[in-house]
């Protein structure tokens, strides 16, 4: 009788979907074995060979802390490394952020001509980072490039060779790749302001300027955080175009610390040390994104007042 | 491509960026109806030149470089050196552009083919499945798979690279197609899952119960009710993995050496030393690239557009 009764009541509950039956476990497998055999356990693994010595070739075989040592303190480029990262994330942001907030405004605009340049500001998104490398690699380049065709004396021809202006080059070219992505960002969160705020500001008088900062600034304060974290944590992790059009030179002007990690690993056969590289980089990535998010949680509950 | 897919270390808004009640189930991240747009300049109201210059400069910067590899893309390379590089030839030719296609172009096209398609395919199946799992599993491990995902986005491609090279040596994958399918559709599934979750959880319980009680089993209600509709979220999911595939360049390079399984970007590289000084068919390469996406935009730009930001913006 007992047993009867249980399943007449399981089968109730069935029904009133207070004991419904949800698929089993089979169907997030497959997911779960790529995502743990080819990111999980790499993200392990990268931390395991910066404690061995694995030159390509060979197989890998246990050293301790001795990567670490010789990266960290016996390795003077190391720090030269992380200055010139710091170099270029800081100012990729400065580049890139600014522009991107305003052409996003820009885009979100009614007017027809605006609609019209957003259709071509998206174009650089079409090419691939080797693509945009190699266009630029010709267009700076001294012989049959800009320089070469502009009548300019000022203007410098070995941008991509003289060590004290790559860096710049490389902050233009990157930002030039990724500024229309974060513009886009921008323009979905401008579209998202009720048009009652603005309507409410010009009747009390509010000029343009100040609607820019009294009321478009702060309703992006999501998109903010949201782009300002790609951005940073991009620029931090960012690899393609620096290689495709530099390869580290001139005189190791822009070998951040991906690159870095990439020249040591695979051009000088040392994935040990660049493991060690590789682990700094993650560590820096999580602290920034960790600190971005910990941020932008810490404002959450005011601009859900302040934007009903 | 952006750093989006490489880097994705985020991002506190991505949960709830996708808005779940689009209307009409309209393609996920789509700009609103022009009802809610701001800023519209209305008759009377002064033009804002500021702004006006800014966008025209703008113009011309992203302009400038597409303009010149263009009109380079169909010059000789002594025509580039004796005139203005930047006024189009008097006498165009298509002779870059042919040896470029002589040079296995279409093989390397088609290989690039070859990986998008299985990597996107692949990814979508497998994040629908876990997605549905994830929101209606009644245990507690959907929410600690979720929690295992969202930590998943924010490890980035970069850093690993080198233990997915021991692993591909290991698997005895190295330079083939499928040591760049299976790491890159492992690394697009932590962002694929977040946003299908966030679409699958707005389907309706009693949907899900109706068929229960119809006697429908776990695959049929995957392939009747969550797949269509989850639909428009898998499609800006696939496009926008399958851009970051299509032009991601870290996993072939690192991954793959020979010249049959190179893809599109790696050859791209490859053609440069290749063609040594021969820029225009350097240039033609970098033209005949992004052909496919360029006609991808015209006709499917607002498909591209959302894809693009799929799951960053609100």
């Amino acid at each position: 009788m007992t047993t009867i009764a249980s399943h007449i009541v399981n089968a109730q509950g069935k029904v009133n979907g207070k004991r419904r039956q949800g698929p089993t476990f089979l169907m997030a497998l497959p997911a779960v074995l790529f995502f743990g055999l080819f990111a999980l356990v790499p993200l392990g693994g990268v931390l395991a060979i910066s404690f061995m010595e694995w030159n390509i070739l060979g197989s890998p075989s246990w050293v301790g802390t001795d990567n670490w040592d010789t990266v960290i303190n016996d390795r003077p480029f190391t720090w030269r490394a992380l200055t010139l990262t710091l170099i270029f994330v800081v100012g990729s942001y400065l580049f890139q952020a600014p522009i991107a907030l305003l052409l996003g405004v820009f885009m979100a605009g009614q007017q027809k001509y605006r609609a019209f340049l957003s259709v071509l500001y998206f174009l650089p998104l079409l090419f691939s980072s080797v693509a945009v490398g190699l266009t630029f690699q010709s267009l700076l380049s001294p012989y049959y490039g800009i320089s070469a065709a502009l009548p300019f004396d000022w203007l410098p021809s070995d941008w991509l060779s003289n060590s004290d202006i790559v860096m710049y080059v490389m902050i233009f070219v990157v930002g030039w790749c990724f500024i229309p992505f974060h513009a886009l960002l921008y323009q979905a969160g401008v579209r998202q302001i009720p048009a009652d705020m603005y309507e409410a500001a010009t009747i009390d008088g509010a000029g343009r300027v100040r609607q820019f900062f009294s009321i478009t600034l702060p309703q992006l304060r999501y998109t903010i955080i949201t782009s300002s974290t790609l951005m940073l944590v991009g620029s931090l992790t960012y690899f393609d175009l620096i290689f495709v059009l530099t390869g580290g030179q001139p005189q190791n002007a822009v070998r951040i610390l991906p690159l870095d990690m990439y020249i040591t690993g695979f051009s000088a056969n040392n994935l040990g040390h660049a493991s060690v590289i590789a682990v700094i980089l993650v560590a820096i990535g999580l602290t920034m994104s960790l600190l971005l998010n910990k941020f932008s949680g810490s404002t959450k509950m005011e601009s859900d007042k302040a934007g009903a | 491509m952006p750093h989006a897919a490489s880097t994705e270390s985020r991002i506190p808004t991505a949960g709830t960026a996708l808005d779940p009640k689009q209307p009409d189930g309209g393609v996920v991240g789509l700009p609103r109806p022009a009802a809610r747009r701001p800023q519209g300049r209305k008759t009377g109201e002064k033009p804002n030149i500021l702004a006006g210059t800014l966008g025209w400069v703008w113009l011309a910067v992203i302009i400038l470089p597409i303009y010149y590899i263009v009109i380079t893309s169909f010059r000789t390379s002594q025509d580039l050196r004796a005139n203005n590089q930047l006024i189009p030839s008097s006498q165009p030719t298509i002779a870059p552009f042919i040896r470029v296609i002589e040079n296995d172009f279409f093989h390397f096209f088609f290989n690039s083919v070859v990986v998008t398609a299985s990597t996107v395919a692949v990814v979508l199946a497998l994040s629908l499945m876990a997605a549905y799992y994830i929101v209606r599993s009644t245990s507690f491990g959907g929410t600690r798979l979720f929690q295992l995902i969202l930590l998943g986005i924010a490890i980035p491609v970069q850093a690993t690279i080198i233990p997915v090279y021991y692993l591909i040596r290991q698997l005895g994958l190295y330079d083939t197609l499928w040591a760049l399918i299976l790491p890159q559709i492992a690394f697009a599934i932590p962002l694929s899952v977040l946003i299908i979750v966030n679409f699958v959880r707005d389907i309706p319980n009693e949907l899900f119960e109706s068929m229960r009680v119809d006697g429908a089993g776990e695959w049929k209600i995957l392939w009747s009710l969550v797949l269509p509709m989850a639909k428009p979220a898998l499609m800006t999911v696939g496009i926008y993995q399958a851009l970051q595939v299509w032009n991601g360049f870290l996993f072939p390079l690192v991954l793959t050496q020979s010249r049959d399984v190179r893809v599109l970007p790696l050859s791209l590289w490859e053609y440069q030393g290749q063609f040594g000084i021969d820029v225009p068919a350097t240039l033609a390469a970098v033209v005949l690239s992004a052909v496919p996406l360029f006609i991808a935009y015209v006709v499917g730009r607002r498909y591209i557009v959302a894809g693009l930001t799929a799951g960053f913006s609100k």
